[in-house]
């Protein structure tokens, strides 16, 4: 899965371990400044650490982008309930393969992460929730957790210093909604992933009705590298407001694919035509979703942009997970866009009728779409049903799915109608050319 | 019942790992690593999944009727996701889902009459980056063509046949 050599415009610091032998192993670990910097969180204030990761600019990895130190910070430590961290390993956003990499090569970044997570907001207990699929990814965290509490690490008077804490591996069983922070809490208390009302937000009423610091794996990984070389020189290597570097997962039509760690705010094209060895076939660049499948569809010529949260947001699409999916021109988009909805169809949670209902007619009405059988009147409504879905559901996942279609009939509005009237779609046009 | 020591100890560190009181947390996991030794989530097995964590049977049934690994009967011996999700759509996931239909005799949710594979077409599996991606059981294989799945089939039945004869 890894290329033998990081490309040279990567910068590697989440990912400097991946290519050592027995990277998983705490052996190799320790002897490359693993569980230091949880040393340093030790003889630091639980005010310092969260000062040190706000400073970092971190923020959360798992889509939204929220500020992690701010959302640490939130945590009320006098409340006398027990206080859990939970990570989120669920990885279901299409396009999305990185956290998987992390925990197969470096699963004692998790760990320390969520030490150091655990000692900002006297944590006694932590879980990583991890999707069903990654079974192997069980074993090898099992093995990790154990190596630490061999080491002292976790368990009881963890070093000596009095602090108590362990974490337990926790699997799902086959659900994309539970990667959804409070549905995921329903699942770890043994119950269908249906959402939560928010607020109250994880920080003050999470796992077990407790306050709980709930990140993504990728999100934990970098806070060793923050603690240990300070919060402003992991905010320098990013853009204002967007501190660190990040693992983009590069998929679809370029020479060299894969999982690749840039600074944040890292120039989509150069991304694509250099990092990732360009467009496969030297084809031309069609479309490109940043940021998982839940993101809006970017057409080629918006791409000259850096890859930032805020950068992403005003050209009107999300950084999301990292996932960039990118598309030549013999992509058509109306098969695009039918495939993401049919996901998001099969994998609504069924709780509030504008997604269960919203989700399903965006779908089919797509689906007739790109097998030719379209009505007059089809583009309008996915756009009407859409556009009726967007703020009005339970939880994000309506939106998730109402964003991507909105794009996709907005910028290639043509490819649609073609469909429609049986011309040939711009994919099929190139293809004819051939 | 009374599963194999594996998965035994796997079930007793599920259920010391759970805070007091919140037994219940342990079921999504426990069905699942049961279902991995028994194959399907079976009455008995929800009876016995009640037993252990004093809880309801609606409790169980509700959580296995939501997630989509959890099933009530038994997938083949050798379980094939294939993932046609938007990456692997791009690369090919789609045809090699019609070609395992048309190579296995079976379509979505399939099982060979010999009981030897099943197939499920399946959402993004973390593979996005290697596509087309499956997995086999557990085993994740990637950038698999249609020809690197007829070898893969061709050795499976090797091997499946030959566990069975043992
Ligand atoms: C439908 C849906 C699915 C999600 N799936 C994931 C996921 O698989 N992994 C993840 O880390 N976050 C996922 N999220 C985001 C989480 O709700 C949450 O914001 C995140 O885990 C918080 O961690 P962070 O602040 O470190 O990003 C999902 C959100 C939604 C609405
Ligand atoms: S938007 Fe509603 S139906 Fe869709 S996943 Fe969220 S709660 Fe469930
Ligand atoms: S889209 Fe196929 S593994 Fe992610």
């Amino acid at each position: 899965m890894l290329h033998p050599e990081p490309h040279p415009a990567e910068v590697v610091l989440l990912t400097r371990r991946f290519r050592l032998p027995d990277s998983a192993s705490i052996g190799t670990y320790l002897a490359t400044e693993g569980y230091q910097a949880f040393r340093k969180a030790l003889a630091m204030t639980p005010e310092e650490i969260i000062e040190e990761v706000k400073k970092s600019n971190l923020r959360g990895r798992g889509g939204a982008g929220f500020p992690t130190g701010l959302k640490w910070s939130f945590v009320p430590r006098n409340s006398p309930k027990p206080k859990y961290v939970v990570a989120n390993a669920d990885e279901g956003e299409p396009g999305t393969c990185k956290d998987r990499l992390l925990m197969q090569y470096d699963p004692h970044s998790l760990l320390e992460g969520m030490l150091i997570a655990a000692r900002a907001v006297d944590a006694r207990a932590g879980y990583i929730y991890i999707r069903g699929e990654y079974r192997y990814l069980i074993e090898i965290l099992d093995r990790a957790i154990e190596e630490a509490r061999r080491h002292g690490l976790l368990g009881r008077n963890i070093l000596g210093s009095g602090m108590d804490f362990d974490i337990y591996t926790h699997s799902g069983a086959g659900s994309y909604e539970c990667g959804e922070e409070t549905a995921l809490l329903e699942s770890l208390e043994g119950k269908r992933g249906v959402p939560r009302l928010r607020p109250p937000f994880p920080a003050t009423s999470g796992a077990f009705g407790c306050p709980t610091v709930l990140n993504n794996v990728e999100t934990f990984c970098s806070v060793p590298p923050i603690i240990l070389r300070g919060g402003l020189a992991f905010a320098g290597l990013g853009t204002p407001k967007n501190g660190g570097t990040r693992l983009f997962a590069i998929s679809g039509h370029v020479n060299r694919p894969g999982v690749y760690e840039l600074p944040m705010g890292f120039n989509l094209l150069r991304m694509i035509h250099e990092v990732a060895g360009g467009v496969r076939g030297g084809r031309k660049l069609k479309a490109v979703i940043p940021g998982g499948s839940s993101c809006p569809v970017l057409r080629a010529e918006e791409c000259d942009l850096p890859m930032d949260f805020d950068s992403l947001a005003r050209a009107g699409s999300m950084l999301g997970s990292g996932g960039v999916i990118v598309m030549d021109e013999t992509t058509c988009m109306v098969k695009a866009a039918a495939r993401i909805l049919r996901f998001y169809a099969r994998e609504s949670c069924g709780f509030c009728t504008p997604c269960r209902e919203g989700t399903q007619w965006l779908a089919q009405v797509l689906t007739r779409l790109e097998r030719g059988h379209g009505q007059r009147g089809d583009v309008e409504v996915v756009r009407d049903v859409a556009r009726n879905m967007l703020g009005r559901t339970f939880c994000p996942l309506g939106d998730a799915a109402a964003m991507p279609a909105l794009s996709f009939i907005e910028k290639f509005r043509d490819e649609f109608e073609a469909h429609l009237e049986g011309r040939p779609c711009a994919a099929e046009e190139v293809a004819l050319h051939a | 019942m009374k599963f194999s020591e594996q998965t035994e100890a796997r079930l007793a560190r599920l259920i010391e790992s759970r805070p007091p009181g919140h037994l219940r947390s342990a079921l999504v996991p426990m069905l699942l690593f049961i279902q991995d030794e028994v194959g399907a989530i079976t009455p008995e097995v929800v009876e016995e999944v009640c037993q252990r964590l004093g809880v309801s049977r609606r409790d169980v049934e509700e959580v296995v009727s939501y997630y989509s690994m959890l099933r009530r009967k038994p997938a083949g011996r050798y379980h094939i996701q294939i993932c046609t999700n938007i990456s692997c759509m791009l690369v090919g996931g789609a045809e090699l889902f019609e070609h395992a239909c048309r190579k296995l005799g079976i379509g979505h949710h399939g099982v060979t009459e010999d009981g030897m594979f099943s197939l499920e077409e399946v959402e993004c599996i973390g593979a996005c980056c290697w596509g087309p991606a499956m997995q086999v059981n557990y085993d994740y294989h990637h950038h698999v063509t249609p020809e690197v799945f007829d070898r893969l089939i061709e050795q499976l039945r090797d091997n499946g046949g030959k566990a069975r004869e043992r």
